[in-house]
């Protein structure tokens, strides 16, 4: 199990895992691909027959609207039929295991499962276990990657940056639990920023870190003097129960995206988020819905990068 | 024993004979007679076997003594039984093992120890000796009636592989077992610290986005027990260590004087967290496999017997609780086949003499179980595997014999191969030459 399972003998993108792994043409690729299906949305028939006849199934077996819209809208604007499946009410709780499941589908002739699991790696499992034929695509693992999301961050910061080899990015929050962390530490490095910064406080930012190849620090003010980027990470709730933070208002009053903080990055600083916000917590509103934010874009891109990622897939 | 009667005269011609407790290897004859080995050398004249082994080219050890082997009875049936797992000990040349109380219900009552013991006796296979609990349902709270256990059959009492959380507790079952100078085995692993943890925490565990366990967990662990060692006085040794710096503090301890024994496993002696690979579930074990740097001074600790015995921690799961998510898939690997290859390929790898090596899998470990085992002269019980050092062979569900199935080894490829054993005389196991 030494060779990459998200890709072929040529080395063309199979399943899309992890960020981890895929060589900078890859990235680069689907970036490219996107382009265009930004475009289709401003189209008053808003599809295009890449995947006709195709199935595409959404297996989440953790809640998430957003994620699950996106991928939905993504598919359905390749002509593709869409199954959408809350798993985590059905079948595994009256005990079916992960893999009966997917066999189970399987042979209800998908094409494509676009899985979110609490469980970091679990779509590694369903890739080595799915038909031949059959593409997984990961849209959430605990807190392994979110590789879609770390491709439409980078979308998002090509298109407003031009580029990635002169910047210098700073992600916020909790780093330690998430998984648009490291996709987006991975697909930028990649892609050749040179420069990614982290922070939080130790118990959401650990040294350990600094192996993943990024710059570690504690102090929001020195992090962000002179980045070009500002990528904020949402503060899950149960972070705030006074086993790694004491508070939401003491998190925010040091770690908050203020517009005073924000002023010491670079004057065109553009400010990221995955969403959903917690406004008040990690985001002030006036930075939220400020000039500098491409949250919304962000959102956009996002259909159109899965778009590019299924469509690769599905005919390479 | 009974058995033992019954065994018929035996005489192995033309082999190489392996003694790790003097540290010699040499060709020589034996014969074997009531169970015992009556000549090492040239057989006694008027020696008459019944059978005769021809073992030009083969290697004759004592049998190994593993100080860890799931079993799983009573309780767990459906991941193995005593059968398969004791066949499966005597395919990888095993012929006493320690079993730990994690069964269900856990050993912490005589009748369960008995029951096991006849058990096993009635297979006539590997020796089994029992680990008995050192708290009521291994649940940390109330010690079990060790003197009982013992009268029993059981040689050490342990927690198994969960931690003790109330530290007076430990102290307690501490004193009481010094009272009797029982052994404690205890694996060293702070309970807090390694809560929800799944992987050695390290670059892998950030990465791939994996519940660390971080050394300390094992040094702070260690460092408590050092310290009720001192003012109990109770003989520990510490089970499945994984670390560097636990090993560190094991040196200290001993330097002290303390009688502080420790093993760790096979599995960590060749793998590390890097093995885990694309969340590969057969390398979730417990502890966990940790950094290259902590393998290597497992290596180095095994050749200058800081680490006393190396254990094959046998832990057989059925396959569906392997096809998890990684953090969710049942924890150990497989092991009472591969003990002997992997120590053989440990032995090469660090250019170690094989009798320097193989006394960690036979003599230590009966050292630390109080055992006249693993040595090779005359008089000892005849207890010896006869292994082809060269024959080689790959791991898979159908050249294992255990019901265990589960291996991070799955597919590759040994060297060594046991071709006889043999408990009391009796050739309890043997396997075709290759054609």
């Amino acid at each position: 199990m030494t060779s990459n399972p998200q890709l072929d003998r040529h080395g063309a993108l199979r399943h899309l895992l992890s960020i981890e792994g895929l060589p900078r043409d890859v990235l680069t690729h689907i970036l490219d691909t996107a382009t265009p299906f930004v475009s289709v949305a401003e189209r008053e028939v808003k599809k295009v027959p890449v995947l006709r006849g195709k199935s595409v199934f959404n297996l989440f077996f953790e809640n998430s609207t957003r994620t699950r819209t996106t991928f939905e809208i993504a598919a359905k604007r390749l002509s593709a039929d869409v199954i959408n499946l809350n798993i985590n009410a059905s079948s595994t709780s009256k005990g079916e295991s992960l893999l009966d499941t997917i066999a189970n589908l399987s042979a209800m002739d998908a094409d494509m499962f676009v899985v979110r699991h609490a469980q970091s790696g679990a779509p590694f499992l369903i890739a080595r276990h799915v038909r031949e034929g059959i593409s997984v695509i990961n849209a959430g693992d605990g807190r392994h990657q979110h590789p879609t999301q770390g491709l439409l961050d980078a979308y998002t910061i090509r298109h407003y940056k031009g580029g990635f080899t002169d910047l210098t990015v700073a992600v916020v929050g909790d780093v330690l639990h998430s998984r648009v962390a490291r996709s987006q530490i991975h697909a930028l490095s990649t892609l050749g920023v040179p420069e990614i910064r982290v922070v939080g406080p130790k118990t959401l930012v650990p040294d350990s870190f600094s192996r993943m190849g990024v710059r570690v620090f504690q102090r929001m003010e020195e992090a962000l003097a002179g980045v070009d980027v500002v990528s904020m990470l949402r503060l899950q709730n149960e972070r705030m129960d006074g086993g790694l933070l004491p508070s939401a208002q003491e998190y925010f009053k040091t770690y908050g995206l203020t517009l005073e903080r924000l002023a010491r990055a670079k004057h065109d600083a553009i400010v990221l988020h995955p969403g959903p916000m917690n406004r008040g917590v990690e985001i002030e509103s006036g930075v939220a819905d400020g000039a500098q934010s491409v949250i919304l874009p962000q959102v956009s891109f996002g259909i159109a990068v899965r778009m590019a990622v299924m469509s690769i897939l599905a005919v390479g | 024993m009974s058995d033992s009667l019954l065994a018929a005269p035996l005489a192995l011609t033309g082999g190489t004979v392996i003694d790790p407790a003097s540290g010699r290897e040499y060709a020589a004859d034996l014969a074997i007679a009531d169970g015992r080995v009556v000549a090492v050398g040239a057989l006694p004249p008027g020696f008459v076997a019944q059978r005769t082994i021809d073992a030009r080219g083969l290697l004759i050890a004592p049998g190994l003594v593993d100080l860890a082997a799931r079993l799983r009875e009573p309780g767990l049936e459906y991941k193995a039984t005593l059968e398969s797992e004791l066949a499966a000990a005597v395919a990888g040349g095993v012929t006493s093992l320690a079993c730990p109380p994690d069964t269900d219900p856990p050993l912490d009552e005589p009748g369960l120890v008995e029951m096991l013991k006849y058990r096993a006796r009635t297979l006539a296979l590997a020796h089994v000796f029992p680990v008995g609990a050192l708290t009521m349902a291994l649940g940390g709270e109330r010690m079990t009636e060790m003197a009982e256990l013992a009268e029993a059959g059981c040689v050490a009492f342990s927690n198994a592989d969960r931690p003790l959380t109330d530290t007076r507790v430990l102290l307690r079952t501490l004193q009481y077992a010094a009272t009797y100078d029982f052994p404690v085995w205890l694996r060293p692993q702070e309970a807090f610290l390694s809560r929800g943890g799944v992987a050695h925490a390290g670059e892998v565990a950030t990465r791939l986005g994996l519940s660390g366990i971080p050394v300390f967990a094992e040094t702070i662990a260690i460092d408590t027990l050092v310290s009720l060692m001192r003012v109990t006085g109770a003989r520990v040794h510490l089970c499945r260590l994984s670390s560097a710096e636990g090993l560190a503090r094991v040196r200290a301890a001993r330097a002290e004087g303390l009688p502080l024994t420790c093993d760790a496993s096979i599995h960590h002696v060749h793998l590390c967290d890097v093995d885990i690979g694309y969340f590969d579930a057969h390398a979730h074990l417990v502890p966990p496999l940790r950094s290259v740097r902590d393998r290597d001074a497992l290596r180095a600790a095994l050749a200058d017997g800081t680490l006393d015995a190396v254990c094959s921690d046998h832990a057989p799961v059925d396959e569906d609780a392997k096809q998890m998510p990684f953090a969710e898939a049942e924890a150990g690997a497989t092991g009472l086949e591969l003990l002997l290859p992997l120590t053989l390929r440990w032995a090469s790898e660090a250019r170690l003499a094989r009798a320097q090596a193989l006394a960690r899998i036979t003599c230590d470990p009966a050292r630390i179980l109080g055992l006249p085992a693993g040595r090779l002269e005359v008089d000892q019980a005849a207890d010896l595997v006869v292994f082809d050092p060269l024959e080689e062979w790959v791991v898979s569900a159908e050249t294992l014999v255990s019901q265990g199935k589960n291996t991070p080894y799955a597919g590759l490829p040994m060297v060594g191969r046991t071709r006889y054993t043999i408990v009391g005389g009796r050739i309890v196991f043997e396997r075709a030459a290759r054609a």
